[in-house]
């Protein structure tokens, strides 16, 4: 076989406190779609920023077409030919599609910028994706979708031997990613490594040659694609048996419901212009509601009405049928309504904050300034919620910023859950954390609605919907389309009435 | 002989404090205040000197305590309005107005100080509130808000002040910045009893986990339900009264009100203040002993270049190349880069088995339970 495209060997990487990385091998060929796969905090992104030099490393070697190569900083790696698309698009909306393909490494005359030049190149790297833009529009103009191909467009201007692509399919739609499959098979023909990092197993096996599973820092295995099948997969990922993983699977939410006819919550025609047009919404103690919708369809925006992030300007919301106005997320929480936001990092944890401080502080804001919770109780509070959600921290001082994000999603819903809610909103809880967290997140919202809260759940993988909601509302373009039942509940029936209903030109 | 003794009792004191902190954030900031004072120590003859006249200590670090008073007194209120993201340029300004108001209502009006002082810190209080409604009210930038009290404050005192210098003869109002208490400079007394107020008003309710959280990330605040508009109100406020305090003792410090010069630039010293006390200016964790140790810093820093006679149009460069000096020892990037290039330095040294501090460099964790 030709030299290998990346062999990295034995690489090691620590923090303090912390062995991120132990001895970790990956070999990528030329032309190869290679996937990363592996549980948060399992050391796929300390892997990556290795490989592109944030991070220095502590032991190990990294080969590049049978080089040995240490970049120090991400510019480095890219000029060695190791492009990086994050997750988030890191691009700059207000400046135009050309601009950001070039930024940083204009052409210039003189010291000045050469702007026919900036177009051409824009117009060359956006052709080897086969996309022609009006490279001169500004970014944002284009959806996000097309942002990820105008960085990955960057990611290829300098001449990228290998493409690292982290989760860049977390927030598009299946024809999107569909045709970012496509671009990424043409680039696999011409010869480019791509090492493909996500959390979506169907795209893994849709496009990835073959997989290297990593847990708790160590490298698992490698494996061809085909030659692995997908239980196998997830087994070696969460590093328990196929049979416990199979069990994980075939659990469904038990229809079984402990509710009372009385809604916690109701909303009628609660809307915001430009926002959510008006809609109904009831959801009962002990009831798991999903919301179902595509991206943009209005499930964040109804859940920031209902907590008072965003004031409603029609409509009212009904608290155990009364009437009540919120024109904060105060006075939502004083009515024991939580919400865990889509955004962790935004609207989420106080990154800088440890794990007690970070828990302790939505039931600390209720109580106010004056009745501070004692150390000792917060830190009986943190200890009882790092131990009953399984939180991994070396300890419960440990920054939050430091911890993987399905232990920081673990945190959050610990902050709340220390309230003792009646209503808890859940935006997208198991978005960007593995199979394991996830198993027990959507364990969690059960054993919360045998306790009798009411839950509204929202996600953008049906599956899950299907598995948890007792009932599911649909929404399409910002309004309510569709509720469905029980025994209706199935992925096809949502898919369905998304479709359906688009078609129709809703009734004013 | 007696000198001796005392100096070596100073260093052993102050040796010992620097131990127990080693590890924690504030140990950089004391670490730089002890080697400023060791340089004084070896080179300017004097600095330790102390002596008793009439039952009062007076010295060189005695002066630095009642000098940096000021300052101290401001970083204690600009520390928590850095730590919500923030920032008061105006404090030097409300210095100007709080040192006008006592002083017309003294000698224009013939209050009684005890009027004359309430009035004066009412008066600043509804400045920092001002500030306060500007920021937390009106969603206005902090710098943008407290810079509009900057410019406009001074004017204000010449008007209350009608263009004068008011000098001033009250005793109680040249005790404040002059008298003793405990043998002591009595400021030294205003600043702890400060100190233990905003401690108290901080740690010992939730509104320092508050003012934290707001600072790190002020719209998952809002979301925890945090009421980060009446958090921030509360800091400019409380800065605001810092300021008055910090501009009675400065008329105090020279029997007069000059709204022209009290308190100027004193804004830049409380916030370089707070930045060497280990509080980033991006705001989140904050070190209220740090400020404070920060300002005498500051002090101890500016009397060492009187004393070693550096002229006050340079002093400024010198005093920013240390400044930037302590930033860097805090900075823990800079601190693994140094670690790095001691490497070799600490192979040559392991051979002699000398007990050379091998973690002194690495990165410390400040994330450890305050309390």
């Amino acid at each position: 076989m030709a030299t290998p495209l990346l062999e990295v060997a034995g690489l090691s990487k620590g923090f303090p406190g912390v062995k991120a990385l132990d001895a970790v091998d990956l070999t990528v060929q030329a032309g190869e779609i290679h996937a990363l796969m592996g549980e948060n905090g399992a050391g796929k992104s300390t892997l990556i920023k290795v490989l592109t030099g944030v991070f220095p490393r502590d032991s190990g070697e990294t080969r590049l077409s049978g080089q040995s190569i240490s970049p120090n900083s991400p510019r480095e790696a890219e000029a060695l030919g190791i492009s990086t698309v994050y997750q988030e698009v890191n691009l700059i909306p207000h400046l135009s599609v050309a601009e950001n393909i070039c930024l940083g490494r204009q052409p210039t005359w003189l010291g000045a910028i050469r702007w026919g030049a900036i177009t051409k190149r824009a117009r060359a790297a956006l052709a080897r994706l086969d996309l022609s833009l009006d490279v001169k529009r500004q970014l944002s103009s284009y959806s996000i979708a097309i942002q990820q191909m105008v960085a990955i467009a960057r990611a290829l201007d300098i001449s990228a031997k290998l493409l690292i692509l982290d989760e860049p399919t977390s927030s598009l739609d299946k024809t999107e990613v569909e045709e970012l499959f496509g671009k990424l098979r043409k680039l696999r023909e011409n010869g480019l490594g791509i090492i493909f990092i996500t959390h979506f197993l169907e795209q893994v096996y849709e496009i990835s040659d073959s997989i290297t599973v990593l847990r708790n820092g160590c490298r698992v295995g490698c494996f061809a694609t085909k030659e692995l099948p997908r239980i196998k997969l997830v087994a070696h990922m969460i590093g328990k048996a196929v049979q416990q993983v199979e069990a994980l699977e075939q659990k469904r939410a038990s229809t079984a419901t402990i509710r009372s006819d009385a809604p916690a919550l109701r909303a009628s025609g609660l809307g915001k212009k430009g926002s959510v047009h008006p809609i109904d919404l009831e959801i009962r103690p002990g009831e798991v509601v999903g919301l179902a919708g595509l991206l943009g369809s209005g499930r964040t925006e109804t859940a920031r009405l209902l907590f008072g992030v965003d004031r409603p300007d029609q409509g009212t919301i009904q608290i155990n049928g009364q009437v009540v106005k919120f024109t904060s997320p105060r006075t939502a929480i004083r009515h024991r309504i939580a919400l865990t936001p889509e955004d962790r990092k935004v609207a989420g944890i106080i990154p800088n904050l440890t794990v007690r401080e970070n828990i302790v502080l939505a039931l600390q804001a209720s109580r106010g300034s004056w009745r501070r919770l004692s150390v000792a109780e917060q830190e009986r509070l943190a200890d009882q919620f790092i131990q009953s959600l399984g939180i991994k921290t070396p300890t419960r001082e440990q920054i939050v910023r430091n911890l993987s994000g399905g232990n920081q999603q673990k945190v959050l819903l610990a902050r709340w859950l220390a309230t003792e809610p009646k209503l808890f909103i859940l935006d997208e809880p198991t978005r960007g954390i593995d199979v394991g967290a996830k198993a027990e997140v959507e364990k969690l919202i059960q054993s919360l609605r045998q306790e009798g809260l009411a839950v509204l759940f929202i996600s953008s993988e049906l599956e899950e919907v299907v598995r948890q909601s007792q009932r599911v509302v649909v929404l399409r373009d910002r309004r309510k389309v569709d509720e469905l039942t029980e025994a209706a509940i199935s992925e096809e029936a949502i898919m369905q009435s998304i479709a359906t209903h688009s078609l129709e030109r809703p009734a004013a | 002989m007696i000198d001796w003794l005392s100096d070596l009792l100073f260093w052993i004191v102050f040796g010992a404090i620097l131990y127990s902190l080693r590890g924690k954030r504030i140990f950089w900031t004391v670490g730089a205040l002890a080697l400023l004072l060791l340089f004084n120590q070896f080179f300017t003859p004097g600095f330790f000197h102390l002596q008793v006249l009439d039952g009062h200590l007076y010295g060189s670090r005695i002066d630095v305590l009642n000098q940096g008073a000021k300052v101290m007194l401001l970083s204690l209120g600009m520390v928590l309005v850095i730590a919500t993201g923030g920032v008061d340029l105006s404090v030097g300004a409300v210095m100007a107005i709080a040192a006008a108001v006592s002083s017309r209502l003294l000698v224009t009006q013939h209050q009684p100080a005890s009027v004359a002082i309430v009035a004066a810190l009412l008066v600043s209080i509804l400045a920092g509130a001002w500030n306060g409604l500007l920021v937390a009210g009106f969603g206005i930038q902090p710098i943008v808000a407290t810079l509009v009290l900057m410019v406009a404050g001074r004017g204000v005192a010449q008007l209350i002040t009608e263009g004068q210098i008011i000098n001033f003869l009250d005793p109680t109002m040249v005790y404040l910045g002059n008298g003793h208490l405990f043998g002591l400079p009595f400021t030294l007394t205003l600043v702890l009893v400060m100190l233990l107020l905003a401690y108290f008003l901080v740690r010992r309710t939730a509104l320092g986990l508050f003012i934290e959280a707001v600072g790190d990330n002020d719209e998952a605040s809002r979301y925890s339900g945090i009421n980060a508009k009446q958090v921030k109100f509360l800091v400019y406020t409380f800065s605001g009264l810092c300021a008055g305090l910090a501009g009675l003792v400065a008329c105090s410090n020279i029997k007069s009100a000059d709204a022209n010069n009290i308190g100027l630039y004193l804004e830049l010293d409380a916030i370089l203040a707070v930045v060497v006390g280990g509080t980033s200016l991006q705001g989140g964790r904050f070190y209220l002993v740090g400020a404070v140790v920060g300002g005498l810093f500051i002090q101890t820093l500016t009397t060492t270049l009187y004393a070693k006679n550096v002229s006050s149009d340079i002093s400024p460069v010198p005093k920013a190349l240390v400044i930037i000096a302590v930033c860097l020892l805090q900075s823990e990037v800079f601190r693994a880069r140094l670690a790095h290039l001691m490497r070799p330095l600490e192979k040559l040294l392991k051979p002699v088995g000398s007990r050379f501090p091998q973690n002194l460099f690495s990165a410390t964790r400040h994330d450890s339970p305050k309390s």
